[in-house]
Formats: C-alpha cells, sequence, structure tokens
C-alpha cells in the first residue's frame, strides 16, 4: 500500500446523520435547487395562470374577480396592438437569426484554421457578447443619432443621404435587429466554432480527393455534419431574441416608441404590467407568449431530432 | 538514365504540370479574401466599442461637432459628472453585490445540483432547467411583484438577489452538469474503495478537481446577473438601483447627456470586458457549454 492511499484504520466511524446522508445524497444534493425552482418559478407560473383569470388591475391589494377567459378572447380579438406584436416578435427573431447565422457560418469558417493573431481576434469576438445589453443599447443609440451620429457621418462620406435609423418609424426595428446581429452573432461563431473543431476531417478529405470543390464539399459534408450544432445554436439564439426585451426599451422606451413601431410581445406585456397595471390581462399575454415560445421551440426541437436521425 | 543535377529542376518544372504553379495563386488570393474579411469583422465588431470610449471622452460641444470625431482633446469631465454628479459609486456598488450574492448562492445550490444530475442522471431536473431558460423574465416579474409587494420587501438586496439566482443558477447547473460527466468516475470509485463516504469522496475528489468547471461557472453568472436590466428595474428601488437601471434613467430627461452616458455605459461595460480578456477560455467554454453536445 502506497502512502497516498487512505488506509481503513484511519477512516473514522461515520455518525449515523452522515450515514443517512450518504444513503440519500442523491435528493440531499438536488432538493435546494428543486425548491428553489418550485418557489419561484412553478408557483410564480401557476400565480401567473390564476392571474390571468382575474381582472387584476391597479393597486395590488385591490380585491380581484374572477372573468374567466375574458383576457384571453381580449388579446386574441383585439387586433390593435396584439397581432401586430406577434408580427414584430416573429420578425425579429426570424431575420436576427437568419442573418446571424449565416454570418456566424461564414466567419467561424475563416477563423477555424489556426493564424497568426488568432487568439486575440477570438478574445475579440468575446467583447461584444459579454458588453451590458443596455450600455450596447445606449452605445448604438448614438451612433445611430441622426444629427450627430457616426452612421450618418459615414452615410455623408459616401455621398447617401443621412437617414432616421432608430428614431424613424420604419427603420427603427431593422435597425435595431442590425444591433442585435451586432451584440450575438459571435455567439454563433463561438458555438460553430466548437462543432466544426469536433468534425472528422475524414469525410472532406475524401471528398477532396474525389474532386469536390470548396463550395461543394461545404455544401454536401460540412453543413450536414454540423447541423446538430447549427440547430443548437438556432435554438439557444432563438429563446433569446424571442425574449429581447434591454435594447428594445432602453432605444425606443415604453410601448416599443411613439407609434410603438418596435413593440414585441415583451415590450407588450412589460407595459401592460409595470406602466398599466393591469396584472390579470397582461398574465393572459404572458401565458400566450409563453405558449407561442414553447411551439416554436418545440418545432426546433423536431427538427434537431430529424437533424439528428439522418 | 540519369539525370545531371542541372536538367532535373529543368524537368520537374516541365513534368509537374501547372496545377501546382497555379494552385498557390489562387490560395493566395483565398487567403487573401480570408485576411481581409477577419479584419473587416474585428472592425465592425470593435471600432462601436471605441467609438463609445472616444464619446466618454469628449466635451459634449465636441460630440455634437463631426469635425471632432477623431480629433479632439481628451476630457474626463464626463467621468468625474457620473461619478461625483449623478453618484454612480453607490449603484457600482449596488451591481456588484447583487451578482456576487446571486453567484454565491447559485454555486452552493446549483453546484450539489449539477453533481446529482450527472451522476445520477435526474433527467427532470434538466428539462426544468431548460424550462427556467425559456420562461420570459417579465412573466415571473408579475407574480414576484405582487407577492414580494404584500410582504414589503421590493427595493431589498435580497429580493434582486434571489430573483437574480433565477438568471445565475441554470447556468451554473447547465454548465457544472456538462463538467461533472466529462470527469472519470474512477477517481470517485476509487476513493469510496478506500473507505471515504460518497459524500466523503465529493467533497474531497471531486470538487477540488472541478475547480476550472466552477471558475467558468462563477464567471458567467456573474456577468449574466450584472448585464441583467429587467428584474432591477422594477424590483429595485433608489437605495438598491443597479448599474443598468441607473444608466437607462439617464435618457428619461429632455436633453441626453451624451457624454455622461457614454461614460457611464463604458463604466459598466469595462468591468465585464476586463473579466472577460483575462479569463477568455473559460468564458468560451462556459457559453458553449451543453450547446455543442447532442
Amino acid at each position: 500500500m502506497t502512502a497516498t492511499t487512505i488506509s481503513p484504520r484511519k477512516i473514522k466511524p461515520t455518525s449515523p446523520f452522515w450515514q443517512w446522508a450518504d444513503r440519500h445524497m442523491k435528493w440531499l444534493f438536488i432538493s435546494p435547487a428543486v425548491i428553489f425552482v418550485i418557489v419561484l418559478i412553478a408557483f410564480p407560473i401557476g400565480y401567473t395562470v390564476y392571474l390571468s383569470l382575474t381582472d387584476a388591475a391597479g393597486s395590488i391589494n385591490r380585491p380581484k374577480d374572477f372573468v374567466g377567459l375574458d383576457n384571453y378572447v381580449h388579446w386574441l380579438t383585439d387586433f390593435e396592438r396584439f397581432w401586430p406584436a406577434v408580427g414584430r416578435t416573429a420578425y425579429f427573431t426570424t431575420f436576427a437569426i437568419l442573418i446571424e447565422l449565416i454570418l456566424g457560418l461564414a466567419i467561424a469558417l475563416m477563423l477555424r484554421k489556426p493564424f497568426k493573431g488568432q487568439g486575440f481576434v477570438r478574445v475579440l469576438i468575446l467583447l461584444p457578447l459579454v458588453a451590458t445589453p443596455v450600455a450596447v443599447g445606449m452605445m448604438w443609440l448614438l451612433i445611430f443619432e441622426p444629427s450627430i451620429g457616426f452612421a450618418n457621418e459615414v452615410m455623408r462620406w459616401l455621398g447617401l443621404s443621412p437617414q432616421g435609423w432608430i428614431s424613424s418609424k420604419e427603420q427603427a426595428l431593422n435597425t435595431l435587429i442590425f444591433v442585435d446581429v451586432w451584440q450575438w452573432t459571435p455567439m454563433m461563431v463561438l458555438i460553430l466554432l466548437a462543432g466544426l473543431g469536433a468534425l472528422p476531417e475524414d469525410p472532406d478529405e475524401a471528398a477532396r480527393v474525389d474532386g469536390a470543390n470548396a463550395w461543394q464539399r461545404f455544401r454536401h459534408i460540412t453543413v450536414p455534419l454540423l447541423m446538430p450544432a447549427i440547430i443548437a445554436a438556432v435554438l439557444l439564439r432563438a429563446i433569446d431574441a424571442l425574449k429581447t426585451f434591454d435594447i428594445l426599451y432602453t432605444t425606443k422606451g415604453r410601448g416599443g416608441g411613439s407609434n410603438n413601431e418596435v413593440e414585441t410581445l415583451n415590450i407588450l406585456a412589460y407595459g401592460e404590467s409595470f406602466e398599466y397595471s393591469q396584472y390579470g390581462s397582461a398574465s393572459a399575454l404572458l401565458i400566450l407568449f409563453f405558449m407561442l415560445i414553447l411551439i416554436v421551440l418545440s418545432l426546433l426541437a423536431l427538427a434537431r431530432k430529424k437533424g439528428n436521425r439522418v | 538514365m540519369s539525370l545531371t543535377q542541372a536538367q532535373r529542376p529543368a524537368l520537374q518544372a516541365a513534368v509537374v504540370p501547372q496545377k501546382m504553379r497555379k494552385a498557390p495563386t489562387s490560395r493566395r488570393i483565398m487567403t487573401g479574401l480570408r485576411v481581409l474579411g477577419i479584419i473587416a469583422v474585428v472592425f465592425v465588431l470593435v471600432a462601436p466599442l471605441v467609438w463609445m470610449l472616444l464619446a466618454s471622452l469628449k466635451t459634449s460641444l465636441d460630440i455634437t461637432n463631426p469635425a471632432r470625431t477623431f480629433d479632439f482633446l481628451p476630457t474626463l469631465e464626463n467621468y468625474n459628472n457620473v461619478i461625483n454628479t449623478q453618484k454612480f459609486l453607490p449603484f457600482i456598488l449596488n451591481s456588484f453585490i447583487v451578482a456576487a450574492g446571486a453567484t454565491t448562492v447559485a454555486l452552493l445550490v446549483g453546484v450539489p445540483a449539477a453533481y446529482a444530475i450527472a451522476r445520477f442522471k435526474v433527467t427532470n431536473a434538466t428539462a426544468f432547467l431548460l424550462l427556467a431558460r425559456v420562461i420570459p423574465g417579465v412573466s415571473l416579474l408579475v407574480p414576484w411583484y405582487y407577492v414580494f409587494s404584500q410582504l414589503g420587501i421590493v427595493g431589498s438586496y435580497g429580493v434582486l438577489i434571489l430573483t437574480h439566482i433565477f438568471v445565475t443558477m441554470p447556468l451554473v447547473v447547465a454548465i457544472l452538469a456538462s463538467f461533472f460527466e466529462g470527469m472519470p468516475l474512477e477517481l470517485e470509485e476509487s476513493a469510496q474503495v478506500d473507505g471515504l463516504t460518497r459524500i466523503g469522496s465529493f467533497a474531497r475528489i471531486t470538487l477540488p478537481l472541478a475547480t476550472p468547471g466552477i471558475a467558468t461557472a462563477a464567471i458567467l453568472s456573474f456577468i449574466f446577473s450584472w448585464n441583467n436590466f429587467l428584474f432591477a428595474l422594477v424590483l429595485s428601488n433608489q437605495e438598491t438601483r443597479t448599474l443598468p437601471v441607473a444608466i437607462s434613467n439617464f435618457t428619461a430627461y429632455a436633453s441626453v447627456d451624451w457624454g455622461g452616458l457614454m461614460a457611464a455605459s463604458v463604466l459598466i461595460t469595462v468591468p465585464v470586458m476586463m473579466v472577460a480578456l483575462f479569463a477568455q477560455k473559460y468564458v468560451v467554454a462556459g457559453l458553449t457549454a451543453g450547446a455543442t453536445k447532442g
């Protein structure tokens, strides 16, 4: 026996408490987290469902009346702000993720092979990712400021007419998609780089020997093999993009701007809750929003399962 | 028939056809494009941050003057204004207290949970954690606000820390569950053969070996709590206001003090960026944990 092993004689007989703890280690270890989840997540969701069936509004202590599904009916038939918000949420998420995926894939492929300064570039890529979204919103608000911002200065250099960007009713949502792309494309790059790093090299090599060109190898070898990583990245980004709040709220303020031009479901639900104190109807909206997210995610998860089987 | 030394290179050049001479040219073009592409990416990602930094060092007159984009006299006036007039130091401290508190609790609760998930295959718990990622924060804020208001504790550090754990704990568990799964079982088993209990082998063998994973989880959960805006927007008060909320209040006034706003934005982003620079390996590992496998 070597000196480093613990000899049985040195082990003190364990007390009944520790014996009990050891036998129930699994539950002992997991229960604090489970209790936390129940108290802070499961219970609040249940409470939200309950509030969504009441007319809770105004003061917290005001008595609530049960109104059934009225709040849900209100949202689904009130075309004024609900459906446009659904549309904007879908538009924002779809285009932000599409652009991020295409750029992310291109950048990951560029950064894949080693080059001088690779470490440095990979650090720089992290910077937008960890930057505080509120500060990022403020930074772009100044850059896109119509009269003093850098964006219009560049437009003038290029001989183009200055734009309204975030302050414009038509361009605000697209400009904010650009901001989201700036901040989150690096996330795609990181996940796809990790995915690329785990790819086997043989299929690519075999295709090269068989005379496949770079595009064919990318299209028929790299993309299919990378599919699990692509879907994981899209899934992860979709969860966050659907819920985007910080940059929208800090740049456009309440209601997604004076014309509700960037009002997504999340912004709408926040306003209904904490600006108008319509807790009951806001809760119904949140349940609808939550269901929408679950639908989108199950579709993506389905695609993932299919992708894994192929 | 043998060739003379002089003939050999000439023959090689003739026999080995254009293919070899052509390839380097196209490859050089590709390399050139790749370098240009990388430079463009770096420029687009970094230039706005540099712009923010420059603006924070300008007087309000210089900010509004396009001719003074790069040619200006740097001043620390904006920082002085943010810290001394706007009294930002307490907000920085608040952000720090909340992020540190939420990270500590998330580690205390999350490390054992992650271990149990990894070793005992508690798949239900994984689904729960995924749920925590998916739920919109606003949908928890309404019931939280209701309950915390009735208890009269809205605005306390405790509530802020508690709610930020919603952000930090799923992160800690996700990162560490995949970390523990990657650790060999043999070490623990041999420790148990040598007489350690299961909890003993976890505390004395596994935990010390998991330090890199715990560091990753701690760094990322600190960053995410530090950056969180929504919860403190509703649940903090004058005294406990965190940095993101304080910054968002800047635009509430009629005329925006751009210099001050940029200085405040630099103050909030610099700490997380420093962490990211020095702990790059951990940050990357944490952000991609769980995303790349299965």
